[in-house]
């Protein structure tokens, strides 16, 4: 079963309390994490994503006109900054790798969704 | 599901269907648990835990009850589950990794012996209070599978409309399926995270029942009863497990006090107005004893320390000689353990027993600043009999009157109309 790991970052990370800011993850964890991941043979696919302020949006309107805009902006209290997806058995474990991921700490979080499977 | 209704018919068969209905009252869960182990699917294990049911309503009249009931519905069951994923094209892949999967499997164990069923419900409990589902969902899932009440019964528990509940448990058990949250039984790792979620759904489920958070009656004893059922079945399932032990220790030292809680036309009676005598004796004992295993062999955990709690109310002849120092000691046990402005308000109410009103006022008056309490009608509850000790009688009727507006269910609404009317001679009003 397939489950796609949403890292959500906290995109104002001066409104964390003391602890959870302290809390955040280093480049040598995230290695650490990647590595591990991509070991245990349930790794799928996973980017990192560049920088919010790069992001664009496209919309196409009724009469096929393209809308093109920046952003969006960090208006959300999370950012997506990346994502995992994983093959394993059930949520319980897809839940411990979202869990040891470094992305769940310092005020961020993992969202964990199951890839939807239309051959079932 | 037609199953439920089974027992009302009455005529030549109602023996034989309530018989049926014990069976299944006490056994239900048994099946399921033990269906949906072998068929990973809780909505096919419904289905044919009710299809079996169905099938001894047919065949018990004319054949007699089997030597092994239980036994005899799961087999049917079964045989009903094969043949439904059989006619079912696409689960035909599923069957034959079942299949695979059962080959692979070490040998079935030997059945409970106790029972005629194997007793798998512990992973059950675990699927129904898994942590992805909403707090709601696993009260629900939980007492539909597990304490056997039909969608119309959980609904009312719950005081919303069957076809709202029908909802949530399609809902929840849709994700279960959807998101694959297994069906299984957390290693020693997992268990400290995952118990308390198990224990909160039954607790969750007792105090609905003990203080329902709105309607007219004061207390539903039937859910109170299945909450206790649920931890009776927990501590066989997990006897080392002190925290187990805490809670059917705390449910059972409050619901020793039920008969009493209630006057003669329904309103609620205090536990200081309580006739102590009326209290559950056979009760009290078997939560202290519970008390005991679960403050023995460790630091304890917040269910053993609130059931010491209530062995003290319990124990004590009648609320001058509780022993309230000790009352206020185990409150700071539990707040260090899990802090909270509720644990807080407690703790200070018990203060002012041991100390004066004085000293709990000025507790109670730390706490004013907040949100959780704001809108808690105990606080003012607490408050105006403390002001009303002290005799400042016109802030009493205030907080009493804010009580009022917060309480939730008739029978305390009409308590704190009568303490307040009795507050204020006739002809004054605060």
């Amino acid at each position: 079963m397939k489950y796609m790991l949403l890292i959500q970052s906290a995109s104002n990370p001066e409104e964390l309390d003391a602890a959870t800011a302290a809390d955040g993850s280093t480049f040598s964890d995230w290695v650490s994490y990647d590595r591990t991941i991509r070991d245990s043979g349930v790794h799928v696919s996973g980017e990192s994503l560049a920088d919010l302020t790069t992001a664009t949006t496209v919309r196409v309107s009724p009469s096929g006109e393209r809308l093109i805009t920046d952003g969006p902006f960090a208006e959300t209290r999370e950012v997506l900054g990346g994502y995992y997806v994983i093959d394993v058995p059930d949520l319980d474990v897809a839940l411990d790798w979202a869990a040891r991921c470094p992305g769940a700490r310092g005020g961020g979080s993992v969202v964990v969704r199951p890839v939807a499977n239309f051959d079932a | 599901m037609p199953g439920e209704d089974a027992s009302t018919g009455g005529g030549p068969t109602s023996s034989v269907a309530s018989s049926v209905e014990a069976v299944f009252r006490e056994e239900r869960g048994l099946l399921l648990a033990a269906l949906v182990r072998r068929f990973g699917d809780l909505d096919l294990a419904e289905e044919v835990t009710s299809e079996a049911i169905e099938a001894a309503l047919v065949h018990w009249p004319v054949d007699g009850v089997p030597a092994r009931p239980g036994a005899w519905l799961l087999t049917t069951a079964r045989r009903r589950a094969v043949d439904r994923l059989r006619r079912d094209r696409s689960a035909a892949v599923r069957l034959a990794l079942l299949q695979a999967e059962a080959e692979r499997a070490p040998a079935v164990p030997p059945p409970d012996v106790a029972g005629d069923l194997p007793d798998e419900r512990l992973q059950l409990f675990f699927t129904c209070a898994h942590p992805a589902l909403s707090a709601e969902d696993r009260t629900a899932l939980t007492l539909r599978c597990l304490a056997g009440l039909g969608t119309p019964e959980v609904a009312r528990a719950f005081l919303v409309p069957p076809a709202t509940m029908a909802q949530r448990i399609v809902r929840a058990k849709r994700k279960i399926r959807e998101a694959r949250i297994p069906f299984r039984t957390p290693g020693p790792d997992e268990l400290p995270d995952r118990l308390p979620g198990v224990l909160q759904v039954v607790y969750s489920v007792f105090t609905e029942g003990y203080a329902a958070s709105a309607g007219t009656d004061l207390q539903r004893a039937d859910l109170a009863e299945e909450a206790i059922r649920l931890a009776r079945l927990l501590r066989r399932l997990l006897p080392t497990q002190r925290e187990v032990a805490g809670l059917l220790a705390l449910l059972l030292l409050i619901h020793a006090r039920r008969d009493a809680r209630t006057g003669p036309h329904g309103e609620l009676v205090l536990l200081d107005d309580q006739d102590r005598g009326r209290w559950d004796r056979a009760m009290i004992e078997e939560g202290r004893a519970l008390v005991r295993v679960a403050l023995t062999g460790g630091p304890p955990g917040v269910y053993a320390v609130q059931a010491a709690i209530a062995a003290l109310h319990d124990e004590a002849a009648d609320v001058a000689t509780t022993d309230w120092p000790q009352v206020v000691a185990l409150y700071d046990v539990l707040y260090a353990l899990a802090p909270s402005p509720v644990v807080a308000l407690n703790r200070a109410v018990a203060v002012a027993m041991r100390d004066g009103p004085e000293a709990g006022i000025a507790l109670l008056d730390e706490l004013a600043g907040e949100a959780r309490l704001r809108g808690h009608h105990p606080y003012h509850v607490a408050r105006a009999e403390l002001l009303r000790r002290m005799g400042r009688l016109p802030e009493a009727a205030r907080a009493y009157r804010r009580a009022l507006e917060l309480a939730g269910t008739e029978p305390e609404r009409a308590h704190l109309r009568r303490v307040l009317a009795a507050l204020s001679p006739p002809g004054i009003s605060g």
